[in-house]
């Protein structure tokens, strides 16, 4: 963890609720993809944790989506603002134990942390393809980014305006020898279901710190209690355990 | 010593500033940051008989100036304290350090005390009789002065140590609960715990939390705080550590005018993890500006 101050260099949209934030700074914090940045922001008590998209030289990019008053506070800022970040939080998702055949599977705002896993899996010679779930076309984000980084890339639609009808597990190729993914929980659960071989989940909670100290977002696991913000937010399949 | 020592309990601190138990888990999160031997002291994770996994998420929620939790006592039972998490904070802490110990019936508090008790390291036990957050326990002994009392008897009973009782502002009077674990030994008051408070999601149209309340922390809470230990302090004669809402160096200035001779540090704590190193290089140039020369001589200067 490093607390640093990092500069907007661009805040666009990317669809009618999802932004992109790149930011400049002290990025040596962040060591794997999958890990998260906490983000003060003025006015709010409690710091907001967002994902990491990207990590580019010392370009941060993040995407978020406009859910509540921090995230809604962050689309309205511009490039030259500040802000008071924590990063390099959370365990983020291991590459060493892929295989060659990687399979990503991303539902939503869970597909960014997916970029910066599938440019570091192709980096390290690996085959990459990538089922990045939507509802519709509109809210269909970073197809060509992933096909440029060398993803093979499908794109699913709930309502099929847009690439294959249905859900990122209708869209999964026979063959991989390990997947990891992102996305909101009834999602999760059905790529649990729907998966043969071991896997990476990111889950998602209500945090206080982002860093381990007040056990707000603890979890039960089949290796004991873990913090999703200190041990996770990425488990492996084998240890996730289902609640309700 | 220097300008910001003080004496709680017959034990001397560097400074007065103490992380709040359940903000600063056993230290070594913050020791990977910087170095933890510059607090005066740290009171650790609530600690209970059994293990305990808490309460069902979320148990966070966001508040005007401040964080409800109901967090519920998450820590892996006294055994594995003292097995595991004290023999990694001694690493990184080589203070005497604060336990705070919470339990759901006399016995177990007697239990919890007693284990920590034969802890070197341990040099205060602050018994949590206000946790807001579990059903049957916590809180229920700290709104009754007669089960106030009792747990005082019990724990003075199996230790030698110091007796720091926190105490929970969700009463009609906290200076008679105060009064009365001062009569049976308390040789300190720790206060205040959360308020308890709750948020409801507009979209979900339910409570926010999952445990329906939880105890509201950070700068909402810090008058109350003040005002708690002013009335205690009036109350009794037993030194008393404030907490509530603490922010910054003239915060612990202002519970140390008000009657506490050491202060907590909770909710900044998560906002920053760099809150408590940030208050301890503030109060030297604060004392200068109020023109304070010893900080243990402004102890209760307001009452």
């Amino acid at each position: 963890m490093k607390k640093v101050i990092l500069n907007i260099i661009e805040n666009r949209a990317l669809t009618s609720t999802v932004y992109e934030m790149k930011l400049s700074g002290d990025l040596s914090g962040i060591t794997r993809p999958g890990q998260f940045v906490n983000i003060q922001l003025d006015g709010l008590y409690l710091r907001r944790p967002i994902s990491v998209c990207d990590v580019c030289g010392d370009t941060l990019t993040l995407i978020y989506k406009v859910v509540g008053k921090g995230t809604e506070k962050m689309s309205g800022m511009a490039a030259g603002q500040a802000l008071d970040v924590l990063t390099g939080l959370g365990n983020g998702y291991d590459t060493s134990v892929s295989g060659e055949k990687v399979l990503l599977l991303g539902g939503g705002v869970g597909v960014p942390p997916l970029y910066m896993l599938a440019k570091r899996l192709i980096c390290e010679g690996k085959s990459v393809t990538a089922v990045l779930g939507f509802n519709t076309a509109d809210e269909v984000f970073y197809e060509k980014e992933f096909a440029a980084a060398g993803a093979a890339v499908r794109v699913t639609t709930a309502d099929g305006s847009r690439g294959i009808k249905g859900f990122v597990t209708d869209a999964m190729p026979e063959n991989y020898s390990y997947f990891y993914t992102c996305g909101p929980e009834p999602m999760l659960k059905a790529v649990y279901k729907a998966t043969d071989t071991g896997g990476q989940f990111s889950f998602e909670e209500r945090m206080g710190c982002g860093f381990g100290a007040c056990m707000g977002c603890s979890c039960k696991t089949v290796t004991g209690y873990k913090r999703i913000c200190k041990d996770g937010p990425v488990l492996e399949k084998e240890e996730i355990l289902w609640e309700d | 010593m220097g300008r910001l020592s003080v004496e709680l309990c017959g034990v001397e601190l560097e400074n007065p500033v103490i992380p709040a138990s359940g903000t600063f888990g056993y230290g070594y999160e913050f020791a990977e940051i910087y170095d933890i031997n510059i607090l005066g002291s740290l009171s650790f994770k609530g600690t209970t008989r059994e293990p305990r996994f808490g309460n069902p998420t979320p148990r966070i929620a966001e508040t005007a100036s401040g964080m409800l939790n109901a967090v519920g006592l998450q820590n892996p039972g006294v055994d594995r304290v003292i097995n595991e998490e004290l023999p990694k904070l001694r690493k990184c802490f080589h203070k005497p350090i604060m336990a705070n110990v919470s339990g759901f019936s006399v016995e177990d508090y007697a239990y919890t005390c007693e284990k920590l008790d034969g802890q070197q390291q341990v040099a205060w036990l602050e018994v949590n009789i206000s946790c807001p957050n579990v059903h049957g326990g916590g809180m229920s002994f700290g709104t009754d002065k007669g089960c106030a009392a009792q747990v005082v008897r019990a724990v003075k009973a199996v230790t030698a140590k110091p007796v720091i009782v926190k105490l929970s502002p969700n009463v009609t009077d906290i200076t008679e609960i105060a009064k009365a674990c001062e009569a049976e030994g308390a040789d300190g008051i720790s206060l205040i715990n959360t308020l308890m408070g709750m948020r409801i999601d507009l979209k979900k149209k339910k409570p926010v939390l999952k445990n329906t309340t939880g105890g509201l922390s950070g700068p909402a809470i810090f008058p109350v705080a003040l005002r708690a230990v002013y009335q205690t302090a009036k109350a009794v004669s037993i030194p008393i550590v404030g907490m509530g809402g603490v922010s910054s160096a003239e915060d612990v200035i202002e519970l140390m005018l008000a009657g506490a001779t050491a202060v907590e540090v909770g909710a900044a704590n998560l906002v920053d993890p760099f809150a408590s190193k940030k208050i301890i290089e503030d109060l030297e140039p604060a004392m200068d500006k109020y023109g304070i020369k010893n900080l243990k001589d402004i102890i209760g200067g307001a009452l």
